[in-house]
């Protein structure tokens, strides 16, 4: 078992399977096929991650680097929140990104009882070590526990 | 962060909860990036990216809902992405069965709380909202809250406004409360140049497949390039800023680009130079086998590769005026050339609402009209994003529209062939 230091963005604490993307995360690409037409494990629709492509993304910890594509990114982030339908956690490995920042912080301010713990700055190591199907702890410091 | 009097009232919800709200929303926002203040906006108009009312973005209906009811509204008008819906496009009788009964039955009620949140007028729909037939171009140096990718990264780059990649919500917030965090793109560090990008090709670089390559590789970083002068030149004129709104719209979808710099071509660039380069600036060579690695490495998504194309999609982002001129002119010489007279691929142009209208004056609209391509303010990305699409071998010379959907992406100079019964 590893431990990773991270910076809170939203606060909260977690237990999820890792599924990991060591490129850039594509919020729209990837998710709003799956919301709506309601895929209920909201399976990844970007075709252009190999490493995500029809994976399931509901309540999983997702290990990224940053998010990239459409401004859309945000809302279609904030939607599956408020739809119950969005990952455990987001995990960064670099600074966050100001579309996924706009998502976590709309989710926090603006859904009632959403529990979507967003961590970043975990670093480059972070994202070498952590594996799809690690397990993924997240405490309310920033502290990322993986086995 | 620090915030002024007037700020800290409005958080503390001396004018209501609901813009308190709000408030809060901005401050966390600038707190993820260690912005120390907030800075107001200063454009004439806003823009916003959600311009669909899709039934499953109801949470975003409702969050617009809560704002009209407590009377929070902005002071700025807005002109907001294009319409997801055009009766002129083709579509079979199951796809406007999905688009109308299932997907978008939203939109008249969500067109309805755009006007009354300030949208600039009926024809404000479209993602180039910086061409002068719509008139929401903002001065250089001016503070905006914009979302939509390509057009924030065209304000910031050819514009040489100030904007960072806002997302859809975030850019009605600021507007609302009058100021945006000030951090990233807002700021001269934010805007210097992470990568040298040397444009060493033999011909003139594909505008999409240049922005998709540069995106690809710099992710969110701004870069600065070398070269492409050469076959640009020094002027910002039509030509030039047509290829640079459809180059950044690659770069901001295929990457995150919010900024970019054309040495001797940009307004920084041509102003500050290679000072704008960071010390410790990465190197990315472009030369025409590398533009062809990227090319060859887009996957193709169609359940038969082979397909014969059933629809071509022309203008994402949307075309400006000389471009619709310039692919009537083109489309007619290549039919010419295979012995055709109307195109062998249903087409279809995109363009704001107000571009068709000032095309239609102009001798080329009959033209274009007898070559069998439709016209259309519609937003190809909406309208491919469903089930129903993906089966369908629907090609582009878009790099966004591949990014996004199963489009398959050709050349401007492969698309002409295609649509025009030549040689694939």
């Amino acid at each position: 078992m590893r431990q990773f230091q991270g910076r809170v963005i939203t606060p909260g604490q977690v237990s999820a399977e890792a599924v990991v993307t060591k490129q850039g995360f594509n919020t729209l690409a990837s998710l709003q096929m799956a919301l709506q037409f309601g895929d209920k494990e909201v399976k990844c629709g970007d075709q252009n991650n190999e490493e995500l492509y029809g994976k399931p993304l509901i309540n999983k910890a997702l290990c990224l680097p940053q998010t990239i594509g459409s401004t859309t990114g945000g809302l279609v982030l904030y939607c599956a929140c408020a739809m119950e339908k969005n990952p455990a956690c987001l995990l960064f490995a670099s600074h966050i990104d100001s579309l996924a920042a706009a998502g976590a912080v709309l989710a926090e301010v603006w859904v009632d009882n959403v529990s979507m713990p967003v961590i970043d700055s975990l670093g480059d190591e972070f994202l070498s070590y952590v594996k799809d199907g690690m397990k993924i702890t997240v405490k309310e410091n920033g502290i990322v526990e993986v086995e | 962060m620090i915030l002024t009097e007037e700020q800290q009232e409005i958080l503390n919800g001396k004018k209501g909860e609901t813009l308190a709200k709000v408030m809060r929303t901005m401050v966390m926002y600038g707190d993820a990036f260690e912005a120390e203040k907030l800075v107001p906006i200063t454009s004439k108009y806003n823009h916003l990216v959600t311009s669909f009312g899709l039934k499953v973005m109801s949470p975003v209906y409702d969050l617009m809902q809560k704002l009209l009811d407590a009377g929070v509204c902005s002071e700025q008008k807005f002109s907001v992405d294009p319409r997801p819906l055009d009766k002129n496009v083709p579509a079979n009788f199951l796809q406007n069965l999905v688009f109308n009964k299932f997907m978008y039955t939203k939109q008249g009620f969500y067109e309805e709380q755009l006007k009354k949140l300030g949208l600039m007028n009926e024809d404000a729909f479209s993602c180039t909202c910086y061409m002068d037939e719509i008139g929401n171009k903002p001065q250089k140096g001016e503070v905006l809250s914009w979302a939509e990718s390509s057009a924030v990264v065209y304000a910031n780059s050819v514009l040489g406004a100030r904007c960072n990649r806002n997302s859809g919500i975030i850019d009605i917030m600021g507007s609302i409360v009058g100021y945006v965090p000030y951090f990233g793109l807002l700021t001269d560090e934010g805007r210097r140049a992470d990568w040298v990008i040397k444009i060493e090709t033999t011909k003139k670089p594909e505008a999409q497949l240049l922005g998709s390559a540069i995106g690809m590789r710099v992710m969110e970083d701004v870069p600065y390039i070398i070269g492409l002068d050469k076959w640009l030149g020094s002027e910002l004129n039509d030509s030039t800023c047509a290829y640079l709104k459809d180059f950044g719209a690659a770069t901001a979808s295929n990457g995150a680009v919010g900024l970019y710099h054309v040495e001797n071509l940009t307004p920084e660039a041509k102003e500050l130079g290679k000072s704008l380069i960071c010390e410790d600036a990465k190197e990315y060579i472009i030369d025409d086998s590398e533009l062809e690695r990227v090319k060859n490495n887009y996957p193709i998504v169609w359940k038969n590769p082979s397909s014969k194309p059933k629809l071509c999609f022309i203008g994402c982002p949307h075309l400006s005026l000389e471009q619709l001129k310039d692919w009537t002119i083109n489309i007619e010489s290549r039919l010419n050339q295979n012995g055709k007279k109307r195109v062998t691929v249903k087409t279809v142009l995109t363009a704001a609402p107000k571009v068709i209208e000032a095309f239609e004056k102009t001798e080329y609209a009959s033209r274009l009209k007898k070559t069998g391509v439709v016209i259309s303010y519609i937003c190809p990305l909406m309208y491919m994003n469903n089930p129903l699409c993906k089966k369908m071998p629907v090609i582009t010379s878009s790099n966004k529209l591949r990014t996004y959907t199963s489009a398959r992406y050709y050349t401007d100079n492969e698309i002409l062939n295609i649509i025009t019964g030549g040689l694939r």
